[in-house]
Parts: C-alpha cells; sequence; structure tokens
C-alpha cells in the first residue's frame, strides 16, 4: 500500500524534471563526424574523380544498391560512366566506404533525405558528387598510384622510384 | 425543483460535458508526457490544443466496419449506452447554484444506478462481438463493476449520513462548514479507488487489457463507434473526478472565485490526480482485483459505514 503511494509520488516529482525530448526540425541532435548517412562522391585535391571505377563497393554492398559502368578518358584514367545508388534500398552499414581503395566513395552525417516519391532516392553520379575530398583532404590517388596515365610515366608518382630496366641488365 | 433554466441547463452541460471529455484526450496524452519526461502532441495549433481537433476528424472519416459475425442490433446499441448513462448521471451533478438539469432528491441514488447500467454497454459489447477476447473483457468487466458497485455505494453512504440528504445541492450545501474529505476520509479513499475501478482505467483496465485481450471489449469496434467507448470513458473520467468534488471537497463552495471556476479546478485536480495514477501504477492480477475489492475494501466500507452512523448517533 505505501509503495503505492510512494510509486505515484515518485512519478509525480518527474513533473520537475528536464524532459529528454530532443524538439527535432527547430533542434538538432549532434551528429558525430563519421555518422553514416548519405552517401556522396569525393574528388581529389586537384579536382578530379577520385572513383576508379573498381566496382569494389557495387560487390561489397550487402543489398546491391550501387551501380555503376567503368570507362577510360584520353589520359588512361578509369572513371565511372555513370554511378546511382538506390537510396531506397541502402541500408547505410558503410561498406562501400570500407571497401573503396580511393577514398572517394563517402557516408556523411546526413540523414535527411526523405522524399514522396520513391524514384527520387535513386541518385545519379552528378547527385552524389561533391567539389571537396570529404573525410581525407590531401589524399591524391593518382598521384601515388604506380599505374601509368596521361601526364604521369611510370616511377614519377610520389614515393616511388623509377623501375628498373630489366634488359639493361642482362650480361 | 429543477433549475430556473432547465433547456439552458441542459445545453450548457451536455456541451461542455462533451468538449470537456474530448479535451482530456489532449490533457491526458500531455500529463503523461509530462510525467514520463516527453512533450506529448505540441504541434497541432497552441500547445497542440488542436490536436483533440484532429483527432476527431480522423475518427469521423474512419470507416466504421461492422463485422459479419457480430450480433448486429446488440453491437450497434452498446457503445450508445455508456454515452447515454454518463450524459444522464451529468443531470444531477450541481455546478453551481442554480446551474443543475434537474435536482432529484435522489440524486445520488440516481447517479449510482447510472453507472450501475453502465456495466450492460460493455458486457453487451463484449457478448455481441462474437469474440473471445472481446468475450473475455465483457466478462471482466462485468465481475469487477459488479464487485466495486457494491462498496462505492456504501462508501458514499457516510456522506449521506453526515448531510442528510441524497440530493447532491443539498450534500453541496451541508459542507459549508468542513468538506466531507475531513470526518469522511475513508469513505473518499474508497470512493476514489471504486471511482478508478468504476471508469476502467489503469490500474482497474483488465476489461480492456490491451496487453492480454488485445482491446477487450471494445476490439471489434472502429471508427465512431469505438470513438463513443473512448469519449465515454473520459465522459466517465470527468463525472467521476465531479463527484468527488462534489460530494467530498464542497463542490461549488470556495472563497473569491465564482462557484464554477471552483467546481472545474476541483474536477481538473482529480482528472489530473487519475492519470497521475495511469502514469504510476501497474495493473493488477485479476484475482488479486476481485479479492482486493471483496474482502479488503468491502469490510472497510462497511466499517466506515458503521463508524460514521455510530458517530452520528452519538453527536445528534
Amino acid at each position: 500500500m505505501l509503495s503505492i503511494l510512494r510509486t505515484i509520488w515518485y512519478v509525480f516529482l518527474h513533473s520537475f524534471q528536464k524532459r529528454i525530448t530532443v524538439q527535432y526540425p527547430e533542434q538538432k541532435p549532434y551528429l558525430a563526424p563519421r555518422y553514416r548517412g548519405r552517401i556522396i562522391l569525393s574528388r581529389d585535391p586537384d579536382g578530379g574523380e577520385r572513383c576508379v571505377a573498381c566496382n569494389l563497393c557495387a560487390v561489397a554492398c550487402p543489398v546491391g544498391c550501387i551501380a555503376l559502368q567503368a570507362t577510360e578518358d584520353k589520359n588512361g584514367r578509369r572513371y565511372p560512366e555513370f554511378f546511382r545508388i538506390n537510396f531506397s534500398r541502402c541500408i547505410f552499414c558503410g561498406y562501400c566506404e570500407e571497401a573503396c581503395p580511393t577514398y572517394a566513395i563517402q557516408l556523411t552525417p546526413d540523414f535527411e533525405i526523405g522524399e514522396f516519391h520513391r524514384k527520387n532516392l535513386v541518385y545519379e553520379k552528378e547527385d552524389l558528387l561533391i567539389n571537396g575530398p570529404g573525410k581525407h583532404p590531401g589524399y591524391n590517388f593518382w598521384r601515388i598510384a604506380g599505374v601509368k596515365i596521361g601526364g604521369k610515366e611510370k616511377g614519377e608518382a610520389a614515393h616511388e622510384a623509377v623501375p628498373v630496366d630489366v634488359h639493361t641488365l642482362l650480361p | 425543483m429543477t433549475s430556473p433554466h432547465p433547456i439552458l441547463s441542459i445545453l450548457g452541460i451536455v456541451v461542455v460535458a462533451l468538449s470537456i471529455a474530448a479535451f482530456l484526450i489532449w490533457v491526458e496524452r500531455r500529463l503523461l508526457a509530462l510525467w514520463q519526461d516527453r512533450y506529448g502532441p505540441n504541434r497541432v495549433g497552441p500547445f497542440g490544443l488542436l490536436q483533440v481537433l484532429a483527432d476527431s476528424i480522423k475518427i469521423f472519416m474512419k470507416e466504421d466496419w461492422i463485422p459479419p459475425f457480430v450480433d448486429r442490433p446488440v453491437f450497434v446499441l452498446a457503445p450508445a449506452i455508456v454515452f447515454v448513462t454518463v450524459l444522464m448521471s451529468f443531470a444531477v451533478l450541481p455546478v453551481a447554484p442554480g446551474i443543475i438539469v434537474s435536482d432529484l432528491n435522489v440524486g445520488l441514488l440516481f447517479f449510482l444506478a447510472m453507472s450501475s447500467l453502465g456495466v450492460y454497454s460493455v458486457v453487451l459489447a463484449g457478448w455481441s462481438s462474437n469474440n473471445k477476447y472481446a468475450l473475455l473483457g465483457g466478462l471482466r468487466a462485468a465481475a469487477q463493476m459488479l464487485s466495486y458497485e457494491v462498496f462505492m455505494g456504501l462508501s458514499l453512504m457516510g456522506v449521506v449520513l453526515l448531510a442528510g440528504s441524497f440530493s447532491l445541492p443539498a450534500i453541496v450545501e451541508a459542507q459549508k462548514k468542513v468538506w466531507f474529505v475531513i470526518p469522511q476520509f475513508p469513505g473518499f479513499v474508497l470512493f476514489l479507488i471504486a471511482g478508478l475501478a468504476e471508469t476502467r482505467r489503469i490500474p482497474f483496465d483488465l476489461p480492456e487489457a490491451e496487453s492480454e485481450l488485445v482491446a477487450g471489449y471494445h476490439s471489434e469496434y472502429s471508427g465512431m463507434k469505438f470513438g463513443m467507448f473512448f469519449v465515454g470513458e473520459y465522459m466517465g473520467v470527468s463525472l467521476i473526478s465531479s463527484m468527488i468534488a462534489v460530494l467530498f471537497f464542497g463542490g461549488w463552495l470556495g472563497p473569491v472565485l465564482p462557484g464554477v471556476a471552483w467546481y472545474l479546478f476541483k474536477m481538473f485536480f482529480f482528472i489530473a490526480f487519475f492519470v497521475l495514477v495511469r502514469a504510476a501504477l501497474p495493473r493488477p492480477r485479476f484475482d488479486q482485483l476481485m479479492s482486493w475489492g471483496w474482502k479488503v475494501m468491502l469490510p472497510l466500507a462497511l466499517i466506515n459505514l458503521l463508524g460514521t452512523g455510530a458517530a452520528v448517533l452519538v453527536w445528534r
């Protein structure tokens, strides 16, 4: 009997406690920088696309929401002809970001991507590409990769020695 | 004797009772939210006040579906009974001097009779639904309300003894010196508990216990028929709160403010208390509920009645 009255009293004391509700649209919660929200494609510091269309993100994606087509430009740089993410399928697991060898695909702390029509949730490359390097400011894949592309011969990449010509070593 | 403007009183009390019942939905949600450290509905209109309007538009627009397996006439009649009986009880309620629909000299008995008739609504709803959960809810409601009715009436007899009348305005007038809550404190506690059980609210909501019986007696109801049960429940809450205010806290009596204001203030105080109890207490088991009613509350009510009778005999 006493415990009932005590319960009622303690519940009543909650009238004077702070409410824990976050009044969402006016008052936004803090989201960590590594929060897994809307996916973007970043660019390297020179402004070129980072994505080399290796398809690893599409393979890693457990729901298969990423579709892309690889192609090459005149310098021999691989890039995606189209890059499509279906956000109505995406589960924001971040596996694509982990799989990406060039830090191109990244998840951002933006989750407000609600739409009235499902087809509007299919994002194309121009929707996904941003103008900056995202979470990895100095990283430029083509400058450190030992791959030959137009404007960069073998051995010219950062931290790379000029390749040895095996034919000159012949006795 | 009736009031000078019976039609005005009838219209006023019906309109006010219905709008308070609708308004209570908002009050309850906000208060529950307050005690659970939330905000509750605060988006529609100022402080979310228009939530009531939005809810009622929604419930009126809903399909009012009658399942093919129910006993149609009884199924349709049941929600009307709860509505009618509760509204009839409001007829004998003295809001302020002169503002009463009908000053019956057996007003208190009329109230008890009407709240007993209200059981029919729940039982018939549960029975006619042809659904085992609804039937169980109806059976529980019948057993619970009948057993709590007994000591509800007995707990009020102390008040009648002290006031010497069954007429509610006379009972209020008899509290000019001291509110009956002081000489009749056990009766007040008993009536509070019985009133909670009569309105079938948590912790006495076993007839509709949603964790056991889907929604109990109104499982099969939809649309405005469900809305009638809902509004009927809230009108029952305001009725019981008004009765507590009238019988134990001097109704309209109070300094400075007009009688209606005091009456409404006391009523809302007890409505808030009902919501607080809902926020705080869990539901007992059904056998606990029954044995509590018959083995504890009924003897206590009888002892209270005996003690009051003896005291009245000695001092008068």
